[in-house]
């Protein structure tokens, strides 16, 4: 201050300018975002500037050119002959099946562990409790393995399936299912079923306006379970029943015909929600146990049951709290499941970002490719979530 | 072990060896005989084909070969001072000078025989992928295995060499791929594949891990080519033609019938292409620089190729790999040395 008194003077304009908090502010804001900009500038550059010096070939183009690989599982047409834009989309259909069966999974398991370790039996209790910490503290990777060729053991051999009814067969290179074969007419059941879905809607809303109305109960649930199984099935009937199936056979090494479960699916799937499980479960518990004792004894006296206890005053409390973590569970799933190439399960990681890059080297295409979908499922559930949280949300007013 | 300098010497001489590579012109065979050894790049540990063995001795097919040439410069199989390589140091030691002959199961391919400074002279293991299978689904080809499923390692050449092969022929089959090797065979092994794809030589060594070795077939079939070789450095014609010929007398040896054993009896009963072999007839050694009796002390101290190969990789070893395509033409495979005369 005392020197500011002395030399200050001269130039005081300047440095009420400079010392200024909100103009310093801005400067140094403008000053870092030049110096990342300039960073990531470079860093771009560069790599442009070695892969020519080393005669890779850069670009896109290569997604257009033939894989010549095959692929074990396979939602969408995909042969040897097919592109690498198809393999791209082989992986990213592969991936997202076993994320949402993984997330809809352990988010049920996790709910029911969780409710357990709240549990006023003595052994549920327990049992949850010891799941949970030995799962939750195993890495993942080993579990997989562990599952993968657990399962490989258990199951019985290529040549000698389990046969169960309706033509199911488990051996370890799958469960097999019969492959359903459309027959002409069975548009009409579809049209029937889709129908019945939107009575069962239009039920739903009568009998809610109805309730609110009137206060009468209405047994909602089953005249809609009537309209959605009731229409399809009588067409179905109707038509003369116009669906066969096609059973698997024995082939010489393998069954074949039918649909298959394969054995890396259900050992990542079962590994994947085992692990997630034990994270929803305690994220269960403390959103429950973060509701106010008062609010249970509050509804008991007001003559609840106490699963109605439960569904209509504590689960709807603490969805609040569980929410938000949960959305971060479901990312991480989603994520865990670039494991998969470890039990050669054919996911996004393992057949693009493994063998396609392998095949074309151009490395910073592919990874930027998978990295730019691992980073638009983890948003778009993000999005998804936050959108339901904001409906779970307590309201004020 | 001496790492530290090893690599300084590899450094340095990778440096003068831009500058000194026009003086070094037919000087390999000199600098050998000076250093009283040859030096000779190997792998650090691959049975078989070069390892040491419970005494310290490296033993196996391409050690071996060191030592056929060593016995043909020197008389004395000894003489070798063996270098283990890792695959990413290979070519620089040679390049470097740091060693005068490269005999590590390295695959003579066109890139590195012309743009990478080496020569390749000829070919030791003809190796290619294979499949492994179960004695019990009794498949003798890979045309068999349509709807197999097949278990291999991702990020390798294997992967595309079986869609190719399956894809050319119209057959279906079913891949099961790995990020590791390790996983891939525990899964064969526990039954979840048919098959297990990999290079012959590996499909071997990993046999012998198995739990029932006897219970598992390699298939004599291969799918690509993988012709493994000795190689030196380009620019020395002479030392190139020196270890070329040395292996065509290895194997031209099995081809007469000389032996470890009987080479001395052949010397006094041979017929005219023996006696040209084994230096009682012609200047054959002289012209390459060696003594009349070099492809007789190959003979002697290491045997003939087919020896050599049974003791090391076939029947006499815990691998026992099929000769296959490493049969002489004769018998149906593919080695067929030139003539000597």
């Amino acid at each position: 201050m005392a020197s500011a008194g002395t030399e200050g003077t001269r130039s005081k304009l300047s440095y009420d300018w400079l010392y200024d908090p909100k103009t310093r502010g801005i400067i140094f804001q403008i000053a870092l975002l030049a110096g990342v900009a300039a960073l990531f500038i470079e860093i771009a550059l560069n790599t442009a500037a070695n892969l020519k010096a080393q005669n890779i070939a850069t670009g896109f183009g290569f997604l257009e050119r033939t894989s010549g690989f095959d692929i074990a599982q396979t939602l969408v047409p995909y042969s040897s002959t097919s592109t690498y834009a198809q393999v791209f989309w082989v992986g990213l259909t592969n991936t997202l099946l076993v994320a949402v069966l993984g997330i809809v999974l352990a988010t049920i398991l996790g709910f029911v562990i969780g409710l357990a370790r709240l549990s006023d039996n003595w052994l549920a209790a327990r049992l949850a409790t010891t799941y949970v910490e030995i799962v939750r503290n195993v890495p993942l990777l080993l579990q997989l393995l562990a599952w993968y060729f657990v399962l490989l053991v258990v199951l019985p051999s290529g040549q000698n399936p389990l046969r169960l009814p309706f033509g199911i067969a488990i051996n370890d290179r799958g469960i097999y299912l019969p492959a359903p074969i459309w027959e002409p007419g069975f548009g009409a059941v579809l049209i029937a079923a889709i129908a019945g879905i939107a009575g069962a809607v239009a039920i739903g809303i009568w009998a809610k306006r109805k309730r609110l109305a009137t206060g009468q109960q209405v047994p909602a649930f089953w005249y809609a379970l009537a309209a959605i199984v009731a229409p399809p099935l009588l067409v179905f009937l109707a038509l003369g029943a116009p669906l066969s199936f096609a059973d698997p056979h024995q082939g010489r090494f393998n069954l074949e015909g039918g649909i298959v479960l394969l054995p890396e699916l259900l050992a990542l799937l079962l590994g994947l929600t085992l692990y997630t499980a034990a994270f929803i479960a305690e994220i269960v518990r403390s959103g429950i146990q973060a509701v106010p004792r008062g609010q249970k004894e509050a509804a008991a006296a007001l003559g609840l049951r106490p699963w109605q206890v439960q569904r209509l005053v504590v689960i709807p409390q603490a969805m609040r709290v569980i929410i938000p973590p949960l959305t971060n569970q479901f990312l991480n799933l989603t994520k865990n499941s670039s494991l998969a190439v470890a039990i050669a399960y054919p996911d996004l990681v393992s057949v693009f970002a493994g063998t396609v890059l392998n095949q074309t080297n151009q490395a910073v295409e592919v990874i930027l490719i998978t990295m730019g979908v691992y980073l638009g499922l983890s948003l778009l559930t993000a999005l998804l979530m936050n959108w339901f949280n904001a409906r779970m949300a307590l309201v004020e007013r | 072990m001496r790492p530290p300098t090893k690599f300084l010497g590899t450094v340095v001489l990778a440096l003068m060896a831009t500058t000194s590579a026009a003086l070094a012109e037919s000087r390999t065979l000199d600098d050998v005989k000076r250093h009283d050894a040859l030096r000779c790049g190997v792998n650090i540990g691959l049975a078989g084909f070069s390892a040491p063995d419970d005494r310290g001795r490296w033993t196996g097919l391409d050690a071996d070969f060191c030592r056929a040439v060593a016995s043909a410069i020197f008389e004395d199989p000894n003489k070798v001072e063996f270098i283990p390589l890792s695959a990413k140091e290979r070519f620089t030691a040679l390049q470097s000078g740091e060693i005068d002959l490269l005999s590590r199961n390295t695959t003579w391919t066109m890139s590195r025989d012309t743009s990478q400074g080496l020569t390749f002279v000829g070919t030791t293991y003809y190796d290619g992928q294979g499949f492994m299978v179960r004695k019990a689904l009794g498949v003798t080809s890979v045309d068999e295995l349509a709807g197999a499923s097949i278990c291999m390692q991702t990020g390798t050449t294997n992967e595309l060499n079986v869609a190719d092969y399956f894809r050319t022929r119209g057959l279906t089959y079913n891949p099961v791929v790995f990020e590791k090797n390790e996983e891939a065979v525990a899964a064969y092994n526990l039954g979840r594949c048919d098959a297990y794809t990999t290079d012959t030589s590996g499909l071997y060594s990993q046999r012998i891990k198995l739990a029932d070795p006897d219970e598992n077939v390699v298939l004599e079939q291969i799918i690509s080519k993988e012709p493994l070789g000795p190689a030196v450095r380009q620019g020395d014609d002479q030392w190139a033609k020196l270890v070329q010929w040395t292996l065509f007398a290895w194997l031209n040896a099995e081809d007469l019938g000389v032996t470890q054993s009987n080479v001395d009896e052949t010397l006094k009963t041979g017929s005219p292409q023996v006696r040209r072999l084994l230096g009682q007839e012609g200047e054959f050694g002289k012209d390459i620089g060696l003594k009349n009796d070099w492809a007789y002390q190959v003979v002697r101290n290491v045997g003939n190729y087919g020896e050599s190969f049974e003791r090391n990789v076939g029947k006499g070893s815990r691998l026992n790999i099929a000769r296959g395509y490493n049969k002489l033409w004769k018998d149906g495979g593919l080695h067929y040395a030139p003539p000597i005369r």
